[in-house]
């Protein structure tokens, strides 16, 4: 693979992990931590919405995180011809 | 004839748990013989051909510890909201590392972290400040694994604690020398089955039994039978009993925003669980295998909270100012164990359960001579007359009592100590994998003895496996005290010095030895003198650098860590250009070849 290409690729993942990264840090830090007090007025049935990020939703978000990252990542390692089939 | 039930049950529930730990550990053996490791390759990362699925499965009983299993809910249900550093810090840090690290450093394609850090910054110091942080991360970590065998083997099969730690480790100790990672690995697989079936089974009875949802999960968030929402009346409970409400925050978020960072950065610096991305066959298997663990880790992460909800309203309902002598016969099976206590300070045969320490210094002091008061409660010698509390629950008992509590069946019990020694074995097994492979494949092979050939270097392995089995026994009876701060150390040390080396060392070309070595000396001298100073030297809370604990200040040490690096390796000169081109070369998953023992 030539260098441009190379550094293309290398900037579309890193584009990809910023994203990434970002919803990981809201989720987490932002609605679990920092903006529970806020979030925990709205009521979602018998959970208030801060505690329930802080308790489970962040978990869930982990999860679908990790599997769009491998989606996005295999789709671009085709495109790159650097996959390993 | 009631007598005559009675003794059947009380039978039973030892019975069961012989019968059901009996099967369950036969099952560990019948794989470990099935999957003996032939090669170096097959004892240190299982042939690099474990599917992603199962490698994901096994990455999560590796993870899981007793820790995950015994304490967790229990801590949760003591702390209501401020728990999810746990909950969040434990899983969130499995994102760092699918994204950040798993898949470049299978393309790297070696055994071992240390490898990693002394390849990737040229310099035998570098691997060598790995080596002795792996291992002593790996250790802190295995000691609590072996206290929890002991416990529950005493708890519930009667047996001492010694001898349960012993059993435990001769367990251990076959399938891990025998099988190596390969061994580890299916015999982990097993192990989360039956620890998830453990921990499910008794939650999903409990959540039928209070709110008539099957799930857990939703479960928690459902009413009870008068129509009130369960964490509704959990936080009325809390609000008249003194103690503050359940489902909101009370202490300042900065400390919680630390800890729940370094554990999450720590579990993605951890040797343990790094050494599982280098068991599968492909980059692309390392990324989704990352993704898998997460999905088994999540079933019981999800699950752990509900579970603590349930037991605190059924702790609270089932004590608060009932009469001590219509308790059920759990309260005085765990007054036995002396990790609960009460003590009748108004003299009305009423359980009194309200904020405050019910004993001076916290625990209670039991009667030297066992002695009883009028009711049949064992005496304690040191009640403070200052609060009126008058009940003492260890946090550790809730999982294992929470389904006596709740009057579940015997097997159940059962099954929960059989899920609990799963989880605390599947996780020494990993560790000492990686002491092992420290000592045989980093020291010896790497340092001391270049030369020796690839069946002494097995040789060797499985030697150093059993002593280090042999160790662990003997400090899970006789637990050296920085053992007990597992959180502080293993977390705090892995994020401040392994998490940021591996990071710029992949992500920073520019990065060279100089910087990464004072980084990470920089991180860990930090890291390690906060902790002394506040958990061994007296440091008070007050005292704490911006409110931060010793359990938090992992984060901090991994800035400290990043800024020197960044400014040294500027410095300083750039890696030599065979290096540099190994940084381009991990980069793309393209060329990955299975582990190798080359150098």
């Amino acid at each position: 693979m030539s260098d441009n290409k190379m550094k293309e690729y290398w900037s579309k993942n890193l584009r990809y992990l910023s994203i990434l990264l970002g919803v990981w840090f809201i989720v987490s830090y932002g609605c679990g931590i920092l903006f529970a007090d806020a979030l925990n007025n709205i009521q979602i049935g018998g959970f208030k919405l801060g505690f329930w990020f802080a308790q489970q939703g962040a978990i869930y978000v982990f999860v679908v995180l990790i599997f769009v990252y491998v989606a996005w990542m295999n789709k671009l390692d085709k495109e790159y011809g650097v996959d390993e089939d | 004839m009631i007598i005559f039930g009675d003794i059947i049950l009380a039978i039973s529930v030892r019975t069961w748990t012989f019968i059901i730990v009996g099967l369950t550990f036969a099952l560990y053996l019948g794989v470990a013989i099935w999957a003996r490791a032939g090669s170096t390759k097959d004892f240190y990362v299982a042939g690099g051909g474990v599917p992603p699925v199962l490698n994901g499965m096994a990455t999560a009983a590796d993870w899981m510890s007793a820790a995950s299993f015994i304490s967790m809910a229990g801590l949760i249900s003591f702390m209501g909201y401020q728990g999810a550093q746990y909950l969040m810090g434990w899983t969130g840090g499995y994102v760092l590392l699918a994204l950040l690290l798993a898949p470049y450093l299978r393309k790297f394609g070696k055994f071992t972290v240390p490898d990693f850090i002394g390849e990737r910054y040229y310099s035998q110091t570098a691997r060598l400040v790995a080596v002795i942080c792996a291992i002593f991360v790996s250790f802190t970590y295995i000691v609590g694994q072996m206290k929890g065998v002991g416990i529950a083997f005493s708890r519930f099969l009667e047996v001492d604690f010694a001898l349960g730690v012993m059993i435990g480790t001769g367990i251990v100790f076959f399938y891990a020398v025998l099988g190596g990672m390969k061994g580890i690995t299916y015999t982990q697989v097993a192990q989360y089955c039956v620890l998830i079936f453990a921990y499910l089974v008794p939650a999903i009875f409990i959540s039928i039994q209070m709110v008539g949802n099957p799930i857990p999960q939703l479960g928690f968030g459902g009413n009870l039978a008068d129509g009130t929402p369960l964490l509704a009346k959990l936080d009325a409970l809390h609000t008249d009993l003194g103690f503050k409400e359940y489902t909101t925050s009370h202490d300042g978020k900065v400390n919680l925003f630390f800890v729940t960072a370094a554990l999450m950065l720590g579990t993605a610096g951890l040797p343990h669980v790094i050494v599982r991305f280098f068991t599968v066959p492909k980059v692309r298997d390392a990324r989704k295998s990352a993704g898998w663990a997460l999905v088994f880790i999540a079933l019981l992460y999800t699950t752990a909270p509900a579970v603590a909800a349930f037991a605190r309203t059924n702790m609270i309902n089932t004590v608060s100012n009932k009469p001590y002598a219509s308790m059920p016969s759990w309260f005085s099976n765990w007054e036995n164990t002396k990790l609960l206590a009460w003590t009748d300070k108004d003299n009305d045969g009423n359980i009194k359960y309200v904020a405050g320490d019910a004993f001076i210094g916290k625990k209670p002091k039991f009667d030297e001579d066992g002695k009883r008061g009028s009711l049949g409660q064992l005496l304690v010698s040191n009640p403070d007359p200052n609060t009126k509390n008058e009940l003492y629950v260890d946090r550790d008992i809730m999982v294992l009592a929470n389904p006596e509590i709740a009057g579940l069946p015997a097997w159940v019990i059962a099954l929960v100590v059989a899920g609990g020694l799963a989880a605390a074995l599947s996780t020494a097994a990993g560790l000492l994998l990686v002491i092992s492979t420290s000592i045989s494949h980093d020291l010896f092979k790497n340092f001391l003895m270049p030369n020796i050939t690839e069946k002494q270097e097995l040789t060797y392995a499985r030697i150093t496996i059993g002593a280090a089995v042999m160790v662990a026994a003997y400090f899970g009876i006789n637990p050296p005290g920085f053992v007990a701060q597992v959180v502080a150390w293993a977390f705090g040390l892995a994020a401040a010095s392994f998490f940021p080396a591996i990071l710029l060392g992949i992500f920073y070309k520019r990065m060279n030895m100089q910087g990464a070595v004072s980084g990470m000396i920089v991180g860990l001298v930090f890291t390690g003198a906060y902790i002394i100073y506040f958990k061994y030297l007296g440091g008070t809370k007050e005292q704490w650098l911006f409110g931060i604990s010793p359990e938090g200040i992992g984060t901090l040490g991994m800035m400290l860590n990043f800024v020197v690096a960044l400014l040294v390796s500027n410095f300083t000169p750039p890696p030599p250009q065979n290096i540099q081109d190994l940084v381009e070369n991990i980069r793309i998953p393209r060329g990955a070849t299975t582990p190798t023992n080359a150098h």
